[in-house]
């Protein structure tokens, strides 16, 4: 990888362009096309005047309290979640070979979801091997058998897709339990068109207000049928949990309510809410609850933030959960790798969008290699998500090697390992400058009578110089991300 | 509604009432402090403690510096107002999505700026400005509530939560103010600047001035900020909005268990409307006020088990 010495003007002048792939400049240092105009404009504006619209765009965030919780010592700060000044630009025809493959994807995964949890076709035929179903951490077989309406398993997905050196995006992770940031999608949008207004309008960007719309849709169309006027709400863990303020956004974009369990009731299978009128029965619960809490009788008994019995009436059929129960299994990182078989297998097509190279290290063959080669490697347990859990190879110690190699070797099963991929690098504004940073992109999916796909999605950013780490977790910040129309 | 909802909203607005009222009182304290020598000082911030329910502080000590931070800022207080505001905040936070953004951002941004100051900036500088910017804030997320938000079942709560906490603070206040050898029908003669506080404590001095001129007496007084049907600070005016408030709940809810708690309100009001004050003061003021205070506790009990924490047996069998 040889950096290439083009010098660049102000603000650029601490721009570098190395062997991964830049979403601004080619590998020759020259803009692409549908990054132009924010180039030049960028070189217009005056010193200081970045700094101006950053403040503004922070205070913004500030003031209207879109922020999340991190738990210290003694107290509870709320930080706002560190938003980039600098969309990250797509154009029309790379986002229509997203969308196509993601359509594609989801669909094929929840035929897999139904499969696995009735008749197991896919297992008998040997194509995913049976034993990694059964003993996968969110494998419930408390769902064997279980009518899910319209046979919608999955119906909201927040896809992790990276760009390799080549410029091609492929998936990362298929995030189908209850991914979460959709929220500051939205919120990043709103302050992006009051910061640069005139820029955004020239640009000719999707729009992606109408996702509230389209997520209530999706719900309502997962009632019980026999429900005239389905009563909707989201089920939240409540105002301690660190994406509370997406619960709030998400329910009043939607006007449905915001409950948590306390609020709710099952009786004769039938949910209901207490309120001031007395209780009113539930049809769809959006739930932002895991599984293991969402029914202390079915599942964790020391759960105080689920609804005892709401398995049961569930399973009656007389309530309607998205996602539903047990979508974690198409989650596991050694299913993932299998992602694109079982595309070939329930849809006979090739996938449109490629996974990351996987080995898995059940696999004798492949583990002897990973264990070889753990110095280049990428390690993840495959139930674990948010970047924990990770060995990241080039950036790891002996004795962490070491630790890793004892764990593989004592449970194969719980463990992936992946190339060292360098995700592509956009600009943004760090300390009055534009700097390179590493990204990804998660768009969001919705699956109900149709597949709508917001335009763009949350493109996640490593702020710190060099790193891969994108997680809001561990120091991740995020900018707007525009789909363009042509 | 969901309860969780109506009782958060109820608490929000008792919160924001009792953050407006605690600035409205230190800010009059500090100005009349000016005015006043040390041992009507500190018998006067002995009152202002009683009068808003906060113990004296864990020091010991009374100067005004340590009090105005006690009473303000010390967050081992809980009825501290910046304690209050953050209160009020919180339970914002929990119904986000039923109150408006416009009172979301108003209440998070007047809990910003509480909780950037800081005492010796605003001692130093100019106190006043500080507490107007409190009540101030206050009174903007009341107006901003007003035009903003439904006028349903949610708005109604927080208009009871506010009449409660106002009902309890003004009769708590008289009680701290009016002392048992008062001779009500005489005109003030001597300490003149208290009583012009305890009107001022309720705003209420210009509007009193307007009814009976600006011949004090503690009759009239009492009458003002008790009886008065017009005039939004006093107890009477209160106890109409809370019947009022209530009455739409039930008809909204159309909820069976709202009897006892209508028929509670309705009785108390109705003794406000018909009682004189010659009557109250003969048969004792602070039995009367304290008949008030017991009433209103039991109206903010039956509330809960109408709707919120009422037994859901009977509803399911």
């Amino acid at each position: 990888m040889s950096k290439i010495n083009t010098r660049f003007p102000p603000p650029f002048a601490r721009y570098d362009i190395d062997g991964a792939f830049d979403e601004m400049f080619d590998s020759e240092g020259a803009v692409r096309d549908h990054y132009l105009a924010i180039y030049q404009r960028l070189l217009e504006l005056p010193a200081g005047e970045l700094q101006n619209r950053q403040q503004a765009a922070d205070l913004s965030f500030l003031h209207q309290g879109i922020t999340f919780t991190v738990y210290g010592n003694d107290e509870q700060l709320e930080r706002i979640f560190p938003y980039d000044l600098l969309p990250r630009i797509i154009t029309g025809a790379e986002w229509g070979t997203i969308e196509r493959g993601l359509t594609q994807r989801i669909t094929a995964i929840n035929l897999f979801l139904r499969d696995i949890y009735h008749e197991g076709k896919i297992l008998n035929d040997g194509v995913v091997p049976r034993e990694l179903i059964y003993s996968c951490k969110y494998y419930r077989r408390q769902m064997r058998g279980i009518h899910v309406p319209n046979d919608v398993y999955v119906a909201v997905v927040g896809t992790d897709l990276i760009r390799v050196d080549s410029g091609e995006f492929v998936i990362l992770e298929d995030n189908l339990r209850v991914p979460s940031g959709v929220s500051y999608m939205l919120a990043n949008r709103q302050v992006m068109k009051y910061v640069f207004p005139r820029l955004f309008s020239a640009y000719g960007v999707r729009s992606i207000d109408h996702y509230g719309q389209a997520l209530l849709s999706t719900l309502r169309s997962l009632a019980p049928k026999r429900r005239m006027d389905p009563k909707i709400v989201l089920l939240s863990p409540g105002v301690y949990n660190s994406a509370y303020f997406e619960h709030a956004f998400l329910a009043r974009q939607m006007g449905i309510t915001l409950v948590e369990g306390s609020s709710l009731l099952v009786h004769d299978n039938v949910l209901y809410m207490r309120t001031t009128a007395g209780l009113e029965r539930v049809d769809v619960i959006y739930r932002r609850v895991d599984d293991d809490f969402l029914d202390p009788l079915a599942f964790r008994p020391d759960s105080l933030l689920g609804v005892p019995g709401l398995l049961n009436a569930y399973r009656a059929g007389n309530v309607a959960l998205a996602n539903a129960i047990g979508t974690g299994v198409a989650d596991d990182k050694a299913v993932y790798a299998y992602v694109p078989a079982i595309i070939r297998y329930y849809l006979g097509e090739d996938a449109i969008l490629n996974n990351v190279e996987t080995y898995l290290l059940f696999d004798d063959v492949q583990r002897r290699y990973v264990l070889d080669n753990l110095e280049h490697l990428v390690v993840k347990a495959v139930g674990e998500s948010g970047g924990y859990g990770m060995l990241i190879g080039p950036q790891s110690t002996a004795a962490e090697r070491e630790d890793f190699r004892r764990r593989i070797n004592a449970n194969p099963r719980n463990y992936v390992a992946q190339p060292t991929l360098a995700l592509s690098r956009a600009p943004c504004f760090i300390d009055g400058q534009v700097e390179p940073r590493h990204i990804d992109l998660r768009p969001y999916i919705l699956y109900g009578d149709q597949v709508s796909i917001a335009p763009g999605g949350l493109t996640r950013v490593a702020l710190r110089r060099g790193s891969l780490v994108v997680n809001s977790s561990q120091g991740g910040g995020s900018k707007d991300t525009w789909v363009l129309q042509q | 509604m969901l309860s969780r909802v109506a009782d958060t909203l109820y608490w929000m607005s008792r919160y924001l009432e009792r953050a407006e009222h605690t600035a409205r009182l230190l800010d009059l304290q500090l100005h009349l402090m000016l005015e006043l020598d040390a041992a009507a000082l500190e018998k006067r911030w002995e009152r202002l403690l009683i009068s808003l329910h906060i113990p004296p502080p864990p020091t010991g000590k009374t100067d005004s510096f340590t009090m105005t931070h006690w009473i303000t800022f010390d967050p081992t207080n809980r009825n501290s107002l910046v304690s209050c505001i953050a209160d009020a905040r919180e339970n914002a936070r929990h119904v986000r999505e039923e109150i408006s953004t416009e009172m979301w951002e108003q209440v998070n941004l007047l809990s910003l700026q509480v909780k950037d100051a800081e005492i010796e900036t605003i001692w130093d500088d100019q106190p006043h400005v500080f507490f107007r910017t409190v009540k101030e804030g206050v009174h903007l997320f009341q107006g901003i509530t007003d035009s903003t938000m439904n006028h349903g079942e949610g708005w109604q709560f927080i208009q009871l939560g506010r009449a409660l906490e106002r009902v309890t603070a003004t009769a708590v206040l008289l009680k701290t103010h009016f002392e048992p050898q008062i001779r009500y029908q005489d005109t003030i003669t001597e300490d003149y600047l208290e009583w012009i506080g305890l009107l001022k404590s309720c705003t209420a001095f210009e509007a009193y001035c307007k009814v009976y001129t600006a011949q004090l007496r503690p009759d009239r007084i009492a009458e003002f900020l008790i009886l008065n049907p017009e005039f939004p600070h006093s107890i009477r005016f209160s106890i109409d909005e809370i019947h009022r408030a209530l009455q739409a709940v039930a008809q909204s809810t159309e909820n069976k268990r709202a009897r006892n708690v209508n028929r509670l309100s309705g009785r108390l009001r109705a003794t406000l409307d018909f009682g004189q004050i010659d009557e109250i003061v003969g048969s004792g003021l602070h039995v009367y006020l304290d008949t008030v205070q017991a009433e209103c506790t039991q109206i903010h009990d039956a509330i809960y088990q109408a709707y919120i924490t009422y037994p859901i047996d009977e509803l399911v069998s």
